[in-house]
């Protein structure tokens, strides 16, 4: 199993209930099911990947994360799960806001543009980076929106979540973001793995 | 008619009341069954037909030879694997293929229905269709299945008896029929009453068949079935059977020659107060409103799993109306799943050779049972 799905997996309790936003092939849905007993549901986008899920006997519905999540009450899911696709959106800030009204919690993951390569990349060649993480030319790619680590964790300030809990993932090796190695983390992590939850908006102090 | 012999049929001794304030009893549902139903009788799926289907869901229809409506997704190994399943299909009460309908006799009056027969309405059909799982003695149906009108009777069904059934799968319908819709049908219907030999109705008693009026209203139904895209795609601006335009108001084109012709042979195995009937219970459908508004409280009570397929190019039950059903269903975290397979071939893509259409739908449904028996 990819590092960032097992890491995903350990977060996630018994039974929870979890939505995972573009869920690609299933793949999450799956092991999430096998070693974590959860009931999973998940909205892709393609319908290849929806016909895939299908296949495995995956609930799934064929939809956009911007205009469909709004289907779902407030609070549907114990945990809604976008693996990295937020950079995809046209309006990042909509789809945090709405990952955190269906879920109680959410993990996304970033795929981290400010790796040293990517800078490197940029730095030497003064063309927009390719790497194996984002192989697409700046014409074709899905990412609109890419950031970085550090953007991240500003971005949670500006639209004001919480960040419960922050893996940095770099060559298979997991370990911990705070706020003192924020600027090595946003150096060598390949990819950003976030637990965030929304404030508690009854909160009186 | 002498159809008979081919047909059977459950006589429904239950009285029926309908929508409309009548009831019914002692009346005749025909069915057909494929497969057979294993022992702990869980493997059953009913299946619901569309506005002009019948019970032959598949193989050689005895009544017409042609193949079954439904031949592409129910058989042996087939989407719908009758190797695996018993299939039940009714034929909805207000049909001509042998259930109880405008061309049945009144047993007070002694002569034929015709347009004195009750309004029928899609609660009707599935409320007397559910007799058949008392017949068989089936507690629980594996699934419940039907496209466009089969559809509607598939929502009904599960919000009328909500643990009646494991999986339910509609496809290509809606849960209120739009304006539209109920324009197309009325010029279905208006076509019918405008010819001369329907007389009001009692063309069976004059012994005369509205067989035009009948044919134009299948013509300009059939219009709706295709796509723009799938019409120009086979037809264009093709000739029939001639080198240039002749001037004259026979049928120059393709196009005009496919449609006289589907119109000619759907005169030969529809009944035209049926079509009248049935069409009336489409425009009648609206679920909404039987729950005062709330989709969603159709489906509060069962703890079904929910499959719910569009197509692309079906511009009569378009993408969005199949959303609304699954929006509802999410709403009140319902099991369901929703794809929207590609197809040129418009709201007919259901009964065609579709293959990613066959594919998901088998996986549904086979996947549904794996897991229901682990």
């Amino acid at each position: 199993m990819k590092t960032e799905y097992k890491i995903i997996v350990d977060i996630i309790e018994e039974k929870a209930r979890v939505l995972d936003v573009g869920c690609d092939d299933g793949t999450l849905m799956q092991s999430l099911k096998k070693n974590k007993n959860v009931d999973a549901r998940g909205i892709e986008i393609s319908k290849d990947k929806v016909q895939t899920c299908v296949s495995k006997g995956l609930t799934v519905i064929e939809g956009n994360a911007e205009f469909d999540l709004k289907q779902f009450p407030n609070d549907s899911f114990d945990y809604v799960v976008l693996g990295q696709t937020l950079q995809a959106f046209v309006n990042p800030e909509i789809v945090i806001r709405e990952l955190l009204r269906v879920g109680k919690k959410a993990i996304v993951t970033i795929p981290n543009f400010g790796h040293w390569k990517v800078r490197l990349n940029l730095l030497f060649k003064g063309t927009m980076p390719i790497t194996e993480s984002l192989p697409n030319d700046w014409y074709n790619t899905p990412n609109i929106h890419m950031c970085t680590i550090k953007d991240f964790v500003k971005f949670s300030k500006i639209i004001n979540f919480k960040i419960f809990k922050s893996l940095a993932l770099s060559n298979k090796n997991i370990s911990n973001i705070n706020n003192s190695n924020l600027f090595y983390k946003n150096l060598f992590a390949e990819l950003g793995i976030f637990l965030i939850e929304k404030y508690n908006e009854n909160r009186n102090n | 008619m002498n159809i008979k012999e081919n047909i059977k049929t459950l006589i429904i001794k239950k009285p029926l009341n309908l929508d409309c304030g009548k009831t019914i009893n002692n009346f005749p549902l025909a069915y057909e069954t494929y497969g057979s139903l294993n022992e702990n009788k869980d493997n059953a799926i009913l299946v619901f037909h569309a506005l002009t289907g019948d019970q032959f869901v598949t193989g050689i229809n005895p009544i017409t030879k042609k193949d079954g409506w439904w031949s592409y997704a129910v058989g042996p190994n087939k989407s719908i694997d009758t190797n695996k399943y018993f299939v039940i299909c009714a034929n909805v009460i207000g049909g001509c293929m042998g259930s109880y309908g405008p061309s049945h006799k009144n047993p007070d009056t002694n002569k034929i229905y015709g347009t004195d027969f009750p309004v029928i309405t899609i609660n009707d059909m599935v409320n007397a269709q559910v007799n058949l799982l008392d017949y068989f003695k089936i507690k629980k149906l594996f699934s419940i299945v039907g496209g466009s009108m089969g559809g509607m009777q598939v929502l009904q069904f599960i919000s009328n008896y909500p643990d009646k059934a494991s999986t339910v799968v509609p496809i290509a319908c809606t849960s209120s029929h739009s304006a539209q819709n109920i324009a197309f049908n009325e010029l279905g219907r208006q076509a019918i009453a405008s010819d001369h030999n329907w007389s009001d109705g009692k063309y069976l008693s004059n012994n005369t068949l509205p067989d035009k009026g009948l044919s134009v209203a299948r013509m300009a139904a059939h219009i709706t079935y295709l796509s723009k895209k799938g019409l120009q795609e086979k037809f264009g601006r093709k000739l029939q059977e001639r080198d240039a335009l002749k001037f004259g108001f026979d049928a120059d084109f393709q196009i005009e020659s496919y449609l006289r012709y589907q119109g000619s042979v759907f005169v030969d195995r529809f009944d035209a107060n049926s079509y009248l009937y049935i069409t009336r219970a489409m425009d009648y459908f609206d679920l909404v409103k039987q729950f005062d508004g709330n989709l969603s409280n159709a489906f509060k009570k069962t703890q079904a799993k929910f499959f719910v397929i569009s197509f692309t190019s079906d511009w009569l039950y378009p993408t969005q109306e199949n959303k609304d059903i699954v929006i509802a269903l999410n709403a009140i975290g319902a099991d369901v799943g929703f794809v929207e397979i590609k197809s040129d071939k418009g709201h007919d893509s259901f009964l065609l050779d579709v293959p990613d259409f066959l594919k998901t739908l088998k996986n549904f449904l086979d996947k549904a049972y794996l897991e229901r028996q682990s």
